[in-house]
């Protein structure tokens, strides 16, 4: 038996609404089509200062043919069914949630606090246990880092409760 | 000739040599460290490159694109993962002759091949960019147009992936270079009321995402995966009997791989692919392919590192990418107040020639890294993942607030992190994003004002031959890969 048939017979249990190839293909049109609503509300530029076409034109027939290749591509699916996708881990999940939480932090309390805890968050849920490296990683490095980007590049991170100390605000 | 001597500027300046030295070392270790690479690599180094001249920052760039791409190499011979994606074909038969305990072979010739495709490359470089910049001068708004779109619908044959899917990738890329103010009429769009983005959406914020960021996520998911690297003692120089084998095979890669690198968009990956199969085709013993053949990794070595000069090309002489690093190169130069494109070749030649050299002697200096410290940069492959990537998070944290110190950057970043993961789950690669985000402004500025030169009626593209011909060379373009599935099938 051949891939395609073998996700063709995978994939007839599953209602359409399920299946990758709709959810996928459903996102992308559904968020094209709130871009193209929003393209209407652009401002209309008068004929004399108008340079081709209009500023809403290209990014409504961008947004078309977004539209057009992804039904093409939903349309294929049928024939070809994607491969079904393992689910994902939960070392992914904590990822992501990680990147929520280092832009609250960096927004609240101190970007570089942000990016410390973010290493430190990561590289436990990624299984590192030793407490030096998990020190390396989460302190030593970013400070390298920080001083790297400040004396080298003259960069002025945004202030925080940590950045502020170091400033001597 | 006189512009030849210029080529050897670098190797008279200590400066110069010093930050070929360090971009050759930066960029093999990139290779090796699969997920990460020279576009990757590249758009985190941009922030530094601001501390330097024009001429070192893109010479250091150049360096890291040609080590980069070589680097891979080392990892796909030993852990059968390829460091870049241009080294996916090395792994066919450098990984089954390291497992033959022909490690060194493998590395040998793979090294040999690469050095020679790359040096190569530089010399058709040094003689074909000035003539297509010469050819470019011909070129007014309606060419440059359909050249945007000939490059733009190349990204459909990229890699082994879906044609169409490359198409909503690129066209999402351009999208997203339409976000801000029109810079004809100076309208908002795609704003949302918010005046950050007014300015724009940044190249590097994008980049960083769906490379680092992307392939960060990408890792969490494979924390179970264990690389069994196999050992070596050196990397040996290939036999007689080897060069025998494969001189044929390395200079016709180095062809395929020049030539593919020329094309806009297309670079390393596919000219790999092509260069091994092409190998395969015409050697006299097809069967030992996917066994150990060095023929192989020569034909694949060998295509991807001369894409490196070829891709360079368009790059350099008409401003369009000509692949995903040159993209970030581009930026590079934009940065720093270079204008790629004919007047570059009239008005800068010592820049320009100070680039083919500096590529030339980074693949020389890769070479001479790669030949004695194979062994030491595949060490770094042992750095784990838990440690590697919030290391790697910091520095693209860091790397993408510094350019325009604004933490909006940060969050661009993030979410075209989670964008990218999701993208090349699914099946769409995220190279074409960044090739549209280039030639958004160009395709759009280029359209508009074609359409005020022709006042309006579009048919009058189709009364200038250079515009038919890019277009039928896109219609080619968008038909050739669809012809290609269904041959597969």
């Amino acid at each position: 038996m051949n891939n395609v048939q073998k996700q063709k017979r995978a994939n007839k249990g599953l209602p359409f609404f399920l299946k990758d190839e709709f959810k996928v293909s459903f996102i992308i049109i559904f968020i094209s089509i709130i871009l193209l609503i929003s393209t209407f509300t652009f401002d209309i530029v008068p004929p004399i200062l108008n340079r081709g076409i209009q500023p809403a034109t290209f990014p409504k027939g961008l947004l078309v043919l977004i539209i057009i290749l992804t039904s093409i591509v939903y349309y294929v699916s049928f024939k070809r069914p994607w491969e079904i996708k393992k689910k994902l881990p939960q070392s992914f999940f904590l990822t992501l949630l990680s990147f929520i939480f280092f832009i609250i932090i960096s927004k609240t309390l101190d970007f570089f606090l942000a990016i410390s805890l973010l290493s430190i968050f990561v590289s436990y849920c990624w299984g590192e246990r030793r407490i030096f490296y998990l020190v390396l990683v989460s302190i030593v490095f970013p400070i390298i880092v920080f001083i790297f980007f400040e004396t080298i590049l003259g960069l002025r991170f945004p202030p925080g409760i940590i950045t502020n100390i170091y400033y001597q605000v | 000739m006189e512009n030849l001597s210029l080529m050897f500027a670098p190797l008279m300046s200590s400066k110069l040599m010093i930050v070929l030295v360090f971009g050759t070392l930066f960029g093999l270790i990139l290779g090796v460290l699969p997920g990460l690479g020279p576009t990757t690599g590249g758009a985190l180094i941009l922030p530094f490159t601001m501390t330097l001249d024009p001429l070192s920052a893109i010479v250091l760039l150049t360096a890291i694109y040609c080590a980069g791409t070589y680097g891979g190499a080392i990892t796909a011979v030993l852990i059968n993962t390829p460091g870049t994606p241009a080294a996916a074909a090395t792994c066919l038969d450098g990984y089954p002759l390291a497992q033959k305990g022909e490690a060194g072979r493998a590395l040998g010739m793979a090294t040999v091949s690469s050095a020679i495709g790359g040096i190569f490359s530089v010399v058709v470089l040094v003689f074909f960019a000035p003539l297509l910049a010469q050819l470019a001068y011909e070129f007014g708004q309606p060419e440059y147009f359909a050249l945007a779109i000939f490059g733009l619908t190349m990204l459909a044959s990229i890699g082994e992936g879906s044609p169409i899917k490359n198409l909503i990738a690129g066209a999402f890329g351009i999208l997203i270079s339409t976000v801000g103010k029109d810079f004809m009429t100076s309208i908002d769009r795609f704003t949302f009321g918010m005046n950050e983005l007014s300015v724009g959406i940044g190249f590097i914020p994008v980049v960083v995402g769906l490379f680092a960021i992307s392939e960060m996520l990408t890792q969490s998911t494979l924390l179970d995966q264990i690389f069994k690297r196999v050992a070596f003692k050196a990397v040996k120089l290939p036999s007689i009997s080897d060069y025998k084998k494969t001189w044929i095979t390395i200079l016709r890669s180095s062809g395929i791989g020049s030539f593919i690198g020329v094309l806009p968009a297309e670079g390393g990956t596919v000219a790999s692919l092509i260069g091994y199969s092409e190998a395969k085709r015409w050697s006299k013993n097809p069967e030992k392919f996917g066994k150990g053949s060095v023929e192989g990794i020569a034909g694949a070595e060998a295509a991807n590192n001369a894409a490196t000069g070829g891709a360079m090309v368009p790059t350099l002489a008409l401003g369009i990418p000509g692949s995903a690093t040159t993209a970030v190169i581009l930026t590079g130069l934009i940065i720093h107040g270079v204008r790629p494109g004919p007047d570059l070749f009239r008005e800068q030649p010592d820049f320009l020639y100070g680039i083919f050299g500096s590529m030339l002697i980074a693949n020389i200096l890769f070479f001479i890294f790669g030949f004695f410290g194979a062994k030491i940069f595949a060490r770094i492959t042992l750095v784990p993942n838990k440690l590697l990537w919030p290391m790697i998070f910091a520095v693209s944290v860091c790397g993408t607030y510094s350019l325009s110190q604004s933490i909006l950057d940060v969050w661009i970043m993030l979410f075209f992190g989670v964008i990218g993961f999701f993208m090349r789950r699914y099946g769409f690669s995220v190279v074409p994003v960044i090739i549209g985000l280039i030639l958004g402004e160009l395709v759009e500025g280029t359209l508009r004002q074609s359409l005020v030169i022709f006042e309006g009626n579009w048919l009058l593209f189709f009364t200038r031959p250079i515009v038919v011909t890019f277009f039928v060379l896109s219609f080619i373009a968008l038909i050739f890969p669809l012809i290609r599935e269904k041959k597969s099938k």
